[in-house]
């Protein structure tokens, strides 16, 4: 779709200046100019960093006990103080973030991938397009946290279960993203040209339809990669999750919830790398949108 | 209007047997033998194939479905492999903290979506909007079971307004019930109305610009009765929606919630159950929670239908 | 296309005739307040109404004619900010707050829009608009306000009126919903009518029927019309005085008749060679060259410079509007009355 917009002033919506702007940027220069963007972005990278280079910044095993150091309020000694069983905090949020960014790039990558493939597939083809519709409505209603759920209960707590788990649950939303704008793109003329001179389906896939959803499934990604890390989060929170001898942010709340009167500290600092690795994620995805889709800006 | 709501049933049914297929399918394949479990490290092979057989787990996997089937239709789950009693008698002990939980919380986010969603957009781009959407943002990204231990700390800890844990029913009295269903529906409430409140203000300035906005304005009708009546008419469509899914979200999110505020409900009951193998109360669990989802979106399909009159016609 | 040609009222040929002017405009502008400060969007507009006249305001989409009107109306968007005077029954209009502004709309001035689909609630029943109108703006009670409302849609030539009321408008075609719609505008005795392109959404068969009522109402009602337009022969069947508007600027103006016939603006006279000849074996048909400069582009000096042939080194700076022959025309080289 075309970024600009005539610009008469009879058919000026209320007030609109963006009808006004009329720019050739590239995505990244927009994103750089962007300062919701910026701030996401320099969110993100903190966090990331944070987590990649956790056995630098702070390190030493997170899991380590020290009976001795119970419950010390966060200080110069401990950044955010230590639990109940002595362990340092701000260790283990540190590394509990490689667990969280981790699992949320992993079930992204797996959920996005085959429901672009699936996606692709449906939006070419009405049979097929047909069954894998009723399955996503199936799947969108029901409460995906209760299917991750029973998986992860099921199979025991790890992170394989985990990352199967969501993966699953969130290939529905995507697929139905992608799947629309399949639909849009192939009656598009380019497309039709390609299919009428005997393009094949794969060529088609690979050098018209993808890079056409490719905005929309950055946008996406951006949702499903915080939808993964809050899914993670939750399930490990309620001991489905990851097992109780790794470290996730999630898992960290499940006992200091137990103490939170004698030390609030425990569970407010993972939560708050929780909240705002969530607050990045959305902001990105957000700015993203407004980016690549001015159409869809104002909608949400 | 019948052929529309009998259409809208036909497009539901899915919604309500693809999880249960998933579940059934999940519980048979996985590993781990309900019958081993309950009788525990002691039993003897003799006995544990003799109960597989009166739990009906040495059929086909294929009978097996047949026979859940039938069970569905004829409204016999079957009994609890756990509890020893039917599960048509346990789940309701259960569904109804679930469902009270869940319609309160969503009251309370459309309430607060609905009412913050419109004080935005009449003030768009101003303080109050940027205030407004900012909050929002902050609240989509607040995980539900962070915010409930923050609101514990407060409320329960600090405070001293609420009990840290546990459920007054109803009818313990409607003050009992609210201290203790407060806390968990405001967890439970906060993403939506955030996102509630999103929505509400983009539909509000999507019809704000709709020629028909402009034509009751020509016609000199006051402003409360051009935002009240004629544009909230058309901008509440995509906020039903958003409330439908809301509803299914917050099903699920009553999982984690109940299991922080020790609030007897299906979803505890899910996981416990799904910890101990009992295959038939979790799928009774899961298809009570596909149920009530599915009367709900029915219920919303009927609002749809009242408020649109294109639809009726379709 | 063969509208209905309305016979000329007596008083054309001497417009001295003293009928009260509904709505007066003088040097009305209009600016958009944005981010980098105000954009001009209407300069100087300046033009006056009768009771029982038709006004045509015409010019290319993107001139500045549907934003006057709702300046006129007082329904222009919030960021706008208005200068000049607005006249109504003799009554300045355009210092009054935006909730007096809002008291005038219906009860004296009604708006009829180019597309009824879009301009008619989609969900309220056609009754329910029409009654919430009758009802706020007259104080009638819910059945003399659906008795008045049924009456109204008789009166704009719809049948089975009391089953309509309860119809819906996606149910309506066309031409019943732009009946529909006048009979909106017209529900509150209204002095003023503009209509903003009131037949461009609708079939040529159509069109014809709704022009055809639009006269019928304004000779019945004695109403003054405002008609927005970019269709010169609706101009020269349908209105009596014309004005015509370039890049937000009043060009020409005068009797519609007169300025059809012998524009003074070369704006005007490319408008009316872009139109198909018919009847009196003119055979030019030039288009005008380029198109209209965006808003926050203009020019200095005549807007019109750019695409027009007599420019000169004078046109850099702004003329103003003075009589040229039978017409008033902004501009240093006008053409000469055709004999």
């Amino acid at each position: 779709m075309t970024l600009t917009q005539a610009t008469s002033p009879d058919r000026l919506p209320g007030g609109d200046e963006e009808a006004f702007v009329t720019t050739n940027k590239t995505v990244w220069q927009r994103l750089l100019a962007n300062p919701t963007a910026m701030a996401s972005i320099v969110m993100l990278a903190i966090l990331t960093l944070s987590a990649v280079l956790a056995p630098l910044l702070a390190p030493g095993n997170p899991l380590r006990v020290s009976p001795a150091d119970r419950f010390i309020p966060p200080g110069a000694e401990h950044f955010f103080g230590t639990d109940n069983l002595g362990r340092d905090m701000f260790k283990m949020v540190l590394h509990g973030g490689r667990t969280s960014l981790f699992v949320g790039l992993v079930v992204t990558a797996i959920s996005m991938s085959i429901a672009v493939v699936l996606g692709a597939i449906s939006g070419f083809y009405r049979q097929v397009d047909v069954v894998l519709m009723r399955l996503v409505d199936g799947l969108m209603a029901f409460p995906g946290i209760v299917l991750a759920t029973a998986a992860a209960g099921i199979m025991g707590p790890s992170m394989t279960t985990v990352i199967t788990s969501l993966s699953i649950v969130l290939i529905a939303p995507s697929l139905r993203v992608v799947r629309g704008q399949v639909l849009v793109i192939r009656e598009l003329q380019m497309i039709e040209a390609a299919r009428a001179v005997g393009v094949p389906t794969l060529r088609l896939f690979t050098r018209y339809i993808l890079p056409a959803v490719s905005s929309p499934i950055l946008v996406q990604a951006s949702f499903i990669f915080s939808a993964a890390v809050l899914g993670e989060a939750g399930l490990s929170f309620i001991g489905v999750g990851i097992g109780p001898k790794e470290l996730s942010w999630g898992n960290a709340l499940t006992e200091a919830r137990n103490y939170i009167a004698q030390a609030p500290w425990i569970v407010l600092f993972p939560g708050l790398a929780l909240m705002l690795t969530i607050l990045a994620l959305n902001l990105l995805g957000d700015s993203l949108r407004d980016i690549l889709d001015p159409r869809l800006a104002r909608r949400r | 209007m019948l052929r529309y709501l009998g259409k809208r049933f036909l497009l539901i049914l899915p919604t309500i047997f693809v999880p249960l297929i998933l579940v059934f399918l999940l519980l048979r394949l996985s590993p781990g033998d309900p019958a081993g479990m309950m009788l525990g490290d002691q039993a003897t092979a003799e006995q544990i194939a003799a109960l597989r057989t009166q739990l009906g787990l040495d059929q086909p996997i294929f009978v097996q479905f047949l026979l859940w089937l039938k069970g569905i239709v004829t409204l016999d789950l079957g009994n609890s492999i756990f509890f020893r009693e039917p599960v048509m008698q346990i789940i309701p002990r259960y569904a109804g903290v679930t469902i009270l939980l869940t319609l309160v919380a969503l009251t309370l986010a459309v309430l607060i979506g609905v009412s913050m969603g419109l004080i935005s957009a009449m003030n768009r781009n101003k303080p109050i909007d940027r205030g407004v959407v900012t909050t929002a943002v902050l609240g989509i990204s607040l995980p539900e079971f962070w915010f409930a231990l923050l609101l514990i700390f407060l409320f329960a800890v600090t405070l001293r307004w609420f009990p840290v844990a546990g459920y007054n029913p109803p009818s313990a009295g409607i003050v009992a019930f609210a201290a203790t269903i407060f806390m968990p529906a405001m967890a439970l409430g906060v993403r939506q109305s955030a996102l509630m409140t999103r929505m509400m203000r983009s539909s509000m300035l999507d019809v704000l610009n709709e020629p028909y906005i402009t034509t009751a304005r020509a016609q000199g009708l006051p402003e409360s009765t051009v935002i009240g009546r004629y544009a909230m008419r058309t901008a509440a469509m995509p906020v039903i929606t958003v409330a439908g899914l809301s509803a299914g979200y917050m099903l699920g999110g009553a999982v984690t919630i109940e299991i922080i505020f020790a609030l007897p409900g299906l979803g505890r009951m899910l996981v416990e159950a799904v910890g101990r193998r009992d295959y038939p109360l979790v799928e009774g669990g899961v298809l009570t929670i596909s149920l009530v989802l599915a009367v709900l979106n029915l219920a919303i399909d009927l609002i749809y239908a009242i408020l649109d009159p294109r639809i009726r016609y379709q | 296309m063969t509208a209905h040609i309305a016979p000329l009222p007596a008083d054309l040929v001497s417009p001295q005739t003293e009928r009260p002017t509904v709505l007066a405009v003088e040097d009305l502008g209009l600016s958009l307040r944005n981010a980098d400060g105000l954009l001009p969007i209407v300069t100087d507009v300046s033009f006056s109404i009768r009771e029982g006249e038709a006004v045509a305001l015409v010019g290319e989409s993107g001139c500045g004619k549907s934003i006057t009107a709702s300046a006129i109306m007082g329904i222009a968007p919030d960021n706008a900010v208005i200068t000049g005077t607005i006249t109504l029954n003799g009554k300045v209009i355009s210092g009054l707050s935006p909730r007096d502004r809002r008291r005038l709309c219906g009860r004296h001035m009604g708006f009829i829009f180019q597309e009824p689909m879009t301009a008619l609630h989609p969900t309220l029943s056609i009754g329910r608009q029409m009654t919430d109108t009758l009802r706020h703006n007259l104080g009638l009670s819910h059945g003399a306000a659906t008795d008045r409302a049924a009456e109204l849609l008789g009166r704009v030539g719809i049948p089975r009126a009391r089953d309509i009321l309860k119809g819906y408008v996606h149910e309506l075609s066309g031409g019943m919903r732009q009946r529909v719609m006048i009979a909106l505008a017209i529900s509150c005795g209204p002095s003023l009518i503009i209509a903003d392109e009131p037949t461009t959404a609708l079939d040529v068969t159509i069109q014809a029927q709704v022009l055809d009522l639009l006269d019928d109402m304004r000779r019945e009602l004695n109403l003054a019309m405002l008609f927005i337009t970019h269709d010169l022969e609706v101009v020269g069947d349908f209105c009596e005085k014309a004005v015509v508007m370039y890049a937000g600027d009043v060009v020409e103006r005068g009797l519609s008749a007169d300025v059809v016939r012998a524009p003074a603006h070369p704006y005007a006279r490319g408008l009316i060679d872009a139109v198909p000849a018919h009847d009196d074996g003119r055979t030019r048909l030039t288009p005008i060259l380029g198109t209209v400069p965006p808003v926050g582009q203009w020019p200095e000096g005549c807007r019109f410079a750019p695409r027009c042939s007599r420019a000169d080194g004078q046109c850099g700076t702004r003329p103003s509007l003075e009589r040229h022959g039978p017409t008033d025309a902004r501009c240093w080289h006008p053409l000469e009355t055709m004999p």
